[in-house]
This record gives C-alpha cells, sequence and structure tokens, in this order.
C-alpha cells in the first residue's frame, strides 16, 4: 500500500526540485508524458529527456538521452519522475541510485506506477519517494492553479 | 486528495473553494463580472488553449466567482471537481453529453421532477439518446432494463415531488456491476443530507436554484464528478477514452486522470453547448451555501412538524412524506438519509383535483410557485402545473396525481405555517 504524501512533503519537493530526469518521455504532444513535462519545463524546472527510442532528438531545449547512464557526472539531478510501467520501476531505481548517487533527493511515480518493493530501496538510500502520483497535477493543485477550474483542492486556508 | 485537517461540513459550506482573493486579499469572493482576461504573452494563451496549462480565457469556460462556487459543491459532495451551469436542466444535459452518442441510451427512476421526465423522455430523442424509465424500488427490473446500448443510470435522491428516498447504495451496487455510472440528482436532499458519493455515486448534478442558494434569487446547476470511474475501462465512452479531434488527439482521461470529466466539461461541454453560469449567479449561490446546514436543519425541523400535523387530519387523505414513521419508505430514511428526508412532500386532499385547485388560492403564507428549496414555503399543485405534460399514469408514478399537492416547506414559524394550511384547507372544503 502507497501511503498519502502529506501536502507539506509534496510542497517541499516541488520547491527544492530544479532539474527532472523523466524517463520514459514521449515526443508526441498528446501523450501524458510530453504533456506533464511540458508542463513542468514551462513552470522552469530543467527536464532531462530520457527515452531510448528517441534518443539524440531534442525535447524543451535538450538532447533525449538514452539511459540514465547517460546523464554527466556534473549534470545536477533532483529528481527521477518515471512514466514506465511497474516492472520497469526496480532497475530504474537502481541504476537512479547508483549513477546519480548523492545528487538525487526523490524518486516520483507517475499515476499507475506503484512498486513497494523499489519504493522502499530508494526510501532506504534516503530518498523520498512520491508513487502514483503526478507532478503535474500536484503542482496545479498547490499552487492554486487548479481552482481555477473548480477542481477539489483541499486547500482551506483564511492566507493569501 | 490532501492531508489538510478533516473539516466539518459547517466549515466546509463556509470556507471551501475560497480562500482570500489574491490580487486583492478580498475577503468575501468577488464577482468578477468580465467577459475575458489578458494572456502575459503568446506562449501563456497557445498552453491555455492547448490545456496544459489550467487559467481564465473567457467565461464561457472559465470565471473566478463561478471557479470557487464549482470548488465549494465539489468539497461539500467529496467529488473531485464540479462544472457550474446555467441551471438544473442545463446540469443533466452537461452530465449527459460526455456519456453519451446517438443509439444510447440512460436507465432513470421513474420518480422525477416532471420536467426531467419530460426532457429525458421527449426533447433528447432530437440528440438521439433515449430513455428507459423503470421503478427504482425493483433492482431486478433496473438491472433487466440495463442494455449494450445503456451509457448511465439516473435518479433523484429525494425526489420531487413525492419525496420518496431512492435507497442510493443499492442502486449503485447494480449501475457498478454493469460497468455504468450512476448520476444523482440531488438538488431535494443537497449534501448536507445525502453524498451520493460516498454511496458509490459516479456523478451528482445539482438545481443550485433551490436549496444551495435558498433564496429563490438566482437559476444555476453543478455536475459533480466523483473522480472514481475508470472511463477506459472499455469503448462505451469515446469522449473522455479516444482522441479528442478539437484537442489534436488529446485523451482526457489518459491526459487528466480522475480530473478528465471536470476538465472535458469545460473544455468541450462549456465551450460548445454554451451553458454558462454568470458570475453574478454564482456570487448569490456561494452566500446562500454559506448557510445551508443551518437552513436544511430548519427546513427539516419545520416539515416534519407540518407533516405530521397534516396525517394526523381528517380533510388529508394521506401524506409521502418519508420522514414520517408510518411511511413505507420511514426505514430506509433513516438508514440512508438519517440527518432527515428533507422538505418536501406531497399531500393528497380529500375533495380531490377541484378542492387542490382551490386551495392553492386560499393560503397566505405559502407561495402558489413552481419553485421548491426557497427559505419561503411554496405551494403547487404539480398535476395542473409543473407535471401537467404528463400522463395520468406517469402523473401518479411520479408521485404528482390529480389530487396531490406539493410543499416545500420553508423556514417560518411551523406554527404559522400549519395555520395558514388550516385556513386554506377549510376555504378549499367549504
Amino acid at each position: 500500500m502507497t501511503s498519502t504524501p502529506t501536502d507539506a512533503l509534496l510542497q517541499k519537493i516541488l520547491d527544492e526540485t530544479k532539474v527532472i530526469a523523466a524517463v520514459g518521455v514521449s515526443t508526441n504532444p498528446v501523450r501524458p508524458s510530453y504533456f506533464v513535462t511540458r508542463y513542468l519545463n514551462m513552470r522552469g524546472y530543467r527536464v532531462i529527456p530520457i527515452n531510448p527510442a528517441s534518443a539524440g532528438q531534442t525535447l524543451f531545449g535538450e538532447t533525449i538521452l538514452a539511459s540514465i547512464e547517460d546523464i554527466p557526472k556534473d549534470t545536477p539531478v533532483d529528481m527521477l519522475d518515471i512514466f514506465r510501467r511497474p516492472a520497469f520501476v526496480p532497475a530504474l531505481v537502481d541504476t537512479a541510485i547508483e549513477h546519480l548517487g548523492d545528487r538525487l533527493k526523490t524518486v516520483w511515480m507517475q499515476v499507475g506506477v506503484e512498486h513497494a518493493e523499489a519504493a522502499r530501496q530508494a526510501t532506504d538510500a534516503g530518498l523520498q519517494v512520491i508513487q502514483n502520483r503526478c507532478p503535474k497535477i500536484e503542482y496545479q493543485r498547490l499552487y492554486g492553479e487548479l481552482r481555477r477550474a473548480g477542481i477539489n483542492t483541499g486547500i482551506i486556508s483564511s492566507k493569501l | 486528495m490532501t492531508d489538510t485537517p478533516q473539516y466539518g461540513f459547517d466549515t466546509l459550506q463556509v470556507h471551501a473553494g475560497a480562500r482570500p482573493d489574491p490580487a486583492t486579499g478580498a475577503r468575501q469572493v468577488p464577482i468578477y463580472q468580465t467577459t475575458a482576461y489578458v494572456f502575459r504573452d503568446a506562449d501563456h494563451a497557445a498552453a491555455l488553449f492547448n490545456l496544459q496549462e489550467v487559467g481564465y480565457i473567457y467565461s464561457r469556460l472559465t470565471n473566478p466567482t463561478v471557479s470557487a462556487l464549482q470548488e465549494r459543491i465539489a468539497t461539500l459532495e467529496g467529488g473531485i471537481g464540479a462544472v457550474c451551469c446555467s441551471s438544473g436542466h442545463a446540469a443533466q444535459i452537461m452530465a449527459l453529453f460526455p456519456l453519451m452518442q446517438p443509439g444510447c441510451n440512460v436507465v432513470a427512476s421513474t420518480r422525477l421532477y416532471g420536467g426531467s421526465v419530460t426532457q429525458l423522455g421527449q426533447t433528447i430523442k432530437r440528440f438521439g439518446w433515449s430513455v428507459t424509465f423503470v421503478d427504482f424500488d425493483d433492482l431486478d427490473v433496473l438491472a433487466a432494463a440495463i442494455d449494450d446500448d445503456t451509457r448511465a443510470v439516473f435518479c433523484e435522491s429525494i425526489s420531487n415531488p413525492g419525496g420518496y428516498v431512492t435507497d442510493i447504495p443499492a442502486v449503485a451496487k447494480v449501475a457498478d456491476a454493469a460497468g455504468l455510472p450512476l448520476i444523482v440528482d440531488n438538488t431535494s436532499a443537497t449534501p448536507y443530507l445525502c453524498r451520493p458519493i460516498e454511496m458509490g455515486a459516479t456523478l451528482v448534478v445539482h438545481s443550485t436554484t433551490k436549496y444551495l442558494t435558498g433564496n429563490g434569487t438566482v437559476m444555476g446547476g453543478c455536475v459533480v464528478d466523483s473522480g472514481k470511474f475508470d472511463w477506459s475501462q472499455n469503448d462505451k465512452f469515446p469522449s473522455l477514452s479516444q482522441p479528442e479531434p478539437a484537442y489534436h488527439g488529446l485523451k482526457f482521461h489518459e491526459t487528466f486522470g480522475n480530473l478528465a470529466f471536470t476538465l472535458h466539461g469545460i473544455a468541450v461541454g462549456l465551450r460548445d453547448l454554451g451553458m454558462t453560469l454568470n458570475p453574478q449567479a454564482a456570487h448569490y449561490t456561494l452566500m446562500g451555501i454559506e448557510t445551508l446546514s443551518l437552513r436544511m436543519e430548519r427546513h427539516v425541523h419545520n416539515a416534519k412538524i407540518v407533516a405530521n400535523w397534516l396525517e394526523n387530519d381528517p380533510r388529508i387523505a394521506s401524506v409521502t412524506y418519508a420522514g414520517l414513521e408510518s411511511s413505507p419508505y420511514y426505514a430506509r430514511q433513516q438508514q440512508v438519509y438519517p440527518k432527515g428526508a428533507g422538505a418536501l412532500f406531497t399531500f393528497a386532499v380529500k375533495g380531490g383535483y377541484e378542492a387542490c385547485v382551490k386551495l392553492v388560492s386560499a393560503v397566505n403564507l405559502f407561495s402558489h410557485v413552481a419553485n421548491l428549496g426557497d427559505t419561503r414555503s411554496l405551494i403547487i399543485h404539480s398535476a395542473s402545473t409543473t407535471h401537467r405534460q404528463l400522463t395520468e399514469e406517469q402523473q401518479v408514478a411520479a408521485g404528482a396525481a390529480p389530487d396531490m399537492l406539493r410543499v416545500s416547506i420553508g423556514i417560518e414559524n411551523a406554527e404559522d405555517l400549519i395555520a395558514d394550511l388550516d385556513q386554506a384547507l377549510d376555504e378549499a372544503l367549504k
């Protein structure tokens, strides 16, 4: 079972993250993975796209890499955002922990992606783990954007 | 969706959707009386039109005052999101539109507001849709009425005019077994008395004109989505699961997950059907909802007293109120609607059609109007007004037989309401 992350944790992650390595990003503009990463890029995050099928092409001003291991050693990466089926998650987490080391702070699995064992492994390695959530939706919810569409944000506050 | 404290209903009806205005700090939700919104630049405009970013383009689609109302109703109903529109009837079309195609049908309860019987029974035929009306007390008949072309099951929680209480958990099970969304019109109960989503409903529709606004001032409607239905489980709901041509082939459910129905309601429903709620109306309804629980408690309190008095009066043949211990639906009401059976019911006058017509002219506090859910007590003879387009058989099935009067009990002093009915009954039976 996935524990529900607190709004405070989600906000901390979205605030401290500057660079996101996004695994499984499509170059098709109407695919969810493109939709989400394009949004995050618009909001100022640097997105490093990773997809062996389109490696070498350019997306959001970045060259698409074939694997996590192709991220240069001196490139900061705060978050790994996983757009792959759950079965692929353990290998991705292994590679990320090994290759990115202390640079990495968060492993984020998209909506529909959960893997309890890999999540535990990442937590044990000192990483923050979010499963079955979308950073675009959480960003839009926590920063007031979803209010505009009549979404139940759950945010009750008398503050500005 | 969040870890914020689980606030109570009374707190949420005041605060949900209504943080201080980000532009001005205004504590009350401002009325944003504008048709359009300036784009920061071309990229911002493109992001909005591509649905990349959620924001304001044009008030046919979104408006900050309306958005606050949408979030408040979604919160009170326990839904993921809501889309407001121009009336309760608009809300029903807005709810069905993403689900239906020509050739599809909806299975609906016979116990509906007469206008809904007409909308579903007649008008939607022009879209190539159809309805099958069945008695929702017979779950086998309900299940048997569902076929391969059915796309939704539809009922009212507390039905108009008869005050019949639907067994929502049981009906939801039948819809769920058929892989279909259950749509519940929760107008007469309001989320204070009934939260259909917690009982398994997929969508909730409202005429916000009634108890939510509460004072008979403005028209409005709302569709709330639970966010719990899997629109992609089969090919029955292509509007949500298949590529949308108007958005470059974007699939709403795949892209927006549990926000899909709400965003589709704005981006396709309001965009192309245009049944928009205006910000002035949203403002009145926000004001009304702030006191919803207080009013509903009084409505229910008064309705019980008046229904009891009527039941024991020799001039009255019958009273339908489910909150009466003598009602065949009393046990269900206690179980499914423990906070009360609402304030809408009918009673039959000995003296029939003619006495009913006389009585509505003889009342002095009750207002003879085609509305319900006002602070004022209202009365109407359904068979000669709201339900007059129906056959007598349909009128009886809907709880609007010719000798029936419908009342919507207000928040006045109950003894004054009783005195008014007492003198009017004397007049009517002279």
